[in-house]
């Protein structure tokens, strides 16, 4: 647990100043902890939470005080806010029930959350740093004038952010002076939340009933039997060198079958259709840290590098010795790929 | 300005060459800029495009709205204009060079740029907004969002296809979501943030070059848009990130599951 330590924070130094003032001078580290109060904002689809809502929560919880989870859509209260309930170290769960939050639009959802954080006046804000926090958090943070922090790796202090910048090539680390601090975080970097075991009460949150200004018309995902990308134990990965998506689906998916991995791919495989966008690794596709990262037919080139250097292990086949994947990979093996991928395959598979 | 047409705004910002390997300064305070490579944001690059695009589209009817303006916008230092010459060069009508001293620290945080283009939006009448999804710098995201708030416009981030329904300015945007894409409909006015698939931006001809140097190309300041240069982020430091040393290599798919076994992956 992060003690908030002795910034120079207006609200704190203000708040804390009100409590000295009604307390005994022995006011404890822990005592002030309790004037932090976090909001982890939760993402459902179809009444189940979303892995970011974990990761949302593993951050606040980092944090060190008091947490609310907040959660709306259609028929919430009996489906993802029962969920959240179950998740342990919540405090309450705040649940918005309306079917003009099922697909988190943010033009009527940015100013339900406003509401319900000036209401519960949170001292912190998290979501995850998917698409949903990506769109949603920062309309927020600007409805409350506040400037957001994103994609955060770390947590140093409650006002103290960790956080790559220039495709991961630099760590920046970022003391917010604003009375609210609004964040997203990244998911690899935030894990490990209990999700049975708690007993938190569900709560009805404030409905400001702003309009909607989008309309939702349809969506196309991927549908997948396999490990979501983004939390994988293992991910195989593929690149330009794949030359087709024929190539790529003849080659790349019996590996991923092999070890029960997610398939990932390099910008210069989506953009040339070997894969869909959605399998994108890298500064502005998805971030992964699996155990294993397992490449073919990629270079490395420092926007990919940047989506799984913080991979447990990482390995790649490329014919090129050159190739800067190699000063990355804990192993490596210069070769052809359409040779060696299929028998690394077939010997896996006779394992 | 008051047309039915499209009146579009597409802030650029001149970053650090996206091939161009950042390194962290002595100071750690931010990275080397002095003699490196700048270029337009690439995600900044679409937006201009695809504002070209909705010009070329509605000039020969395949789109039922048409463009008035194309107005590129950039916040930095001298070197900005360079940006703006090249957003012109492509085929943006005009520019506002809006001048803020150079800092190690990536300049105006996002909140504050949001609030200048509030500004510009409305001084220029502008009915839609095209931004990059991020800048490769600061990599944060938020600008667009931040703007469509403050507006209190309808926003589509990450866009990979933007199709205009009516002269009325209804529009369906197609945009990337975890797993896949989303529809969305909106109506004018409206933000709108681009991603990697929405098209391929051209290149500058010498022609447009020379011509883009005739353009119109304004001097603002922030004060201008009532904003002040104020940070809500402190930088306690930039570091290098922890570096990771290769393993070496082995010669064969045998070798390679040994190691993958050693190293506790299988």
């Amino acid at each position: 647990m992060l003690l908030p330590q002795a910034r120079t924070s207006a609200l704190r130094a203000l708040r804390a100043q009100q409590f000295l003032a009604r307390t005994a001078p022995a006011a404890s580290a822990s005592a002030l902890a309790r004037l932090l109060s976090t909001l982890a904002v939760l993402e459902q689809r179809d009444g189940k939470l979303q892995n970011s809502s974990l990761s949302a929560i593993a951050a606040a919880q980092k944090l060190g005080g008091p947490v609310t989870a907040f959660v709306a859509g259609a028929g919430v209260k009996a489906s993802s806010a029962v969920e959240a309930a179950k998740i342990q170290g919540l405090e309450k769960v705040v649940a918005v029930e309306s079917e003009a939050y099922e697909k988190g639009l943010p033009e009527n959802y940015a100013p339900l959350l406003v509401e319900n954080i000036q209401k519960g006046e949170y001292t912190h804000v998290v979501a995850g740093h998917s698409a949903f926090g990506k769109s949603l958090l920062p309309r927020v943070a600007a409805l409350l004038d506040v400037q957001q922090v994103s994609d955060v790796t770390g947590i140093e202090s409650e006002d103290t952010f960790v956080r790559p910048i220039y495709a991961g090539n630099a760590i920046l680390t970022v003391q917010s002076t604003d009375p609210i601090k609004v964040f997203t975080v990244r998911g690899t970097s935030f894990q490990g939340v209990e999700t049975e075991g708690g007993s938190a009460t569900i709560v009805d949150g404030a409905d400001p009933n702003a309009p909607a200004q989008t309309e939702w018309v349809s969506e196309e995902l991927a549908k997948s039997e396999r490990p979501d990308l983004g939390t994988a134990e293992r991910v195989v990965s593929g690149g330009r060198g794949l030359k087709s998506k024929e190539e790529f689906d003849r080659v790349i998916v019996p590996l991923a079958d092999a070890l029960g991995a997610a398939i990932g791919a390099s910008r210069a495989a989506v953009d040339s259709g070997f894969a869909d966008n959605s399998l994108q690794v890298g500064q502005t596709g998805k971030n992964v840290a699996p155990q294993l990262y397992l490449c073919a037919g990629i270079s490395g080139a420092i926007q990919h590098l940047a989506g799984m250097k913080d991979s447990k292990v990482i390995a790649a086949i490329n014919k090129d010795p050159d190739a800067p994947i190699f000063q990355v990979a804990d192993v490596g093996l210069v070769g052809d790929l359409f040779e060696k991928v299929p028998e690394l395959t077939e010997k896996l598979k006779s394992q | 300005k008051t047309g039915r047409g499209l009146r579009i705004l597409v802030p650029v910002k001149r970053v650090i060459d996206y091939a161009v390997k950042p390194r962290v300064n002595k100071a750690n305070t931010g990275v080397e800029t002095a003699g490196v490579k700048h270029s337009l944001n690439p995600f900044d690059e679409l937006s201009v495009e695809e504002a070209i695009r909705l010009r070329e589209r509605g000039a020969k009817n395949q789109s039922p709205i048409k463009v008035e303006n194309i107005l590129a916008l950039s916040a930095g230092g001298a070197k900005c204009a360079d940006t703006l010459r090249t957003a012109m060069a492509m085929g943006a009508d005009r520019a506002f060079h809006v001048d803020v001293a150079d800092s190690p620290d990536g300049g105006p945080e996002p909140l504050t740029i949001a609030k200048m283009l509030q500004g510009v939006v409305k001084s220029e009448n502008i009915n839609l907004v095209l931004l990059g999804k991020q800048a490769i710098d600061g990599d944060q995201g938020q600008t667009g969002q931040m703007l469509a708030g403050l507006l209190g416009w309808p926003q589509a981030t990450q866009a990979s296809k933007v199709e205009f329904k009516d002269a009325e300015g209804s529009v369906e945007v197609t945009h990337e979501v975890d797993g896949g894409v989303e529809t969305l409909r909106a109506k004018l006015p409206l933000v709108i943030t681009t991603d990697l698939r929405l098209n391929e931006p051209r290149y500058a001809t010498l022609p447009n070059i020379m011509k883009a140097k005739k353009k119109p190309l304004e001097k603002k300041t922030l004060a201008d848009f009532g904003v002040e240069d104020k940070k809500r982020l402190k930088t306690l430091k930039v570091t290098e990130p922890p570096a990771r040393q290769g393993g070496g290599k082995v010669e064969d798919v045998d070798g390679l599951i040994g190691k993958l076994k050693e190293l506790g992956a299988l």
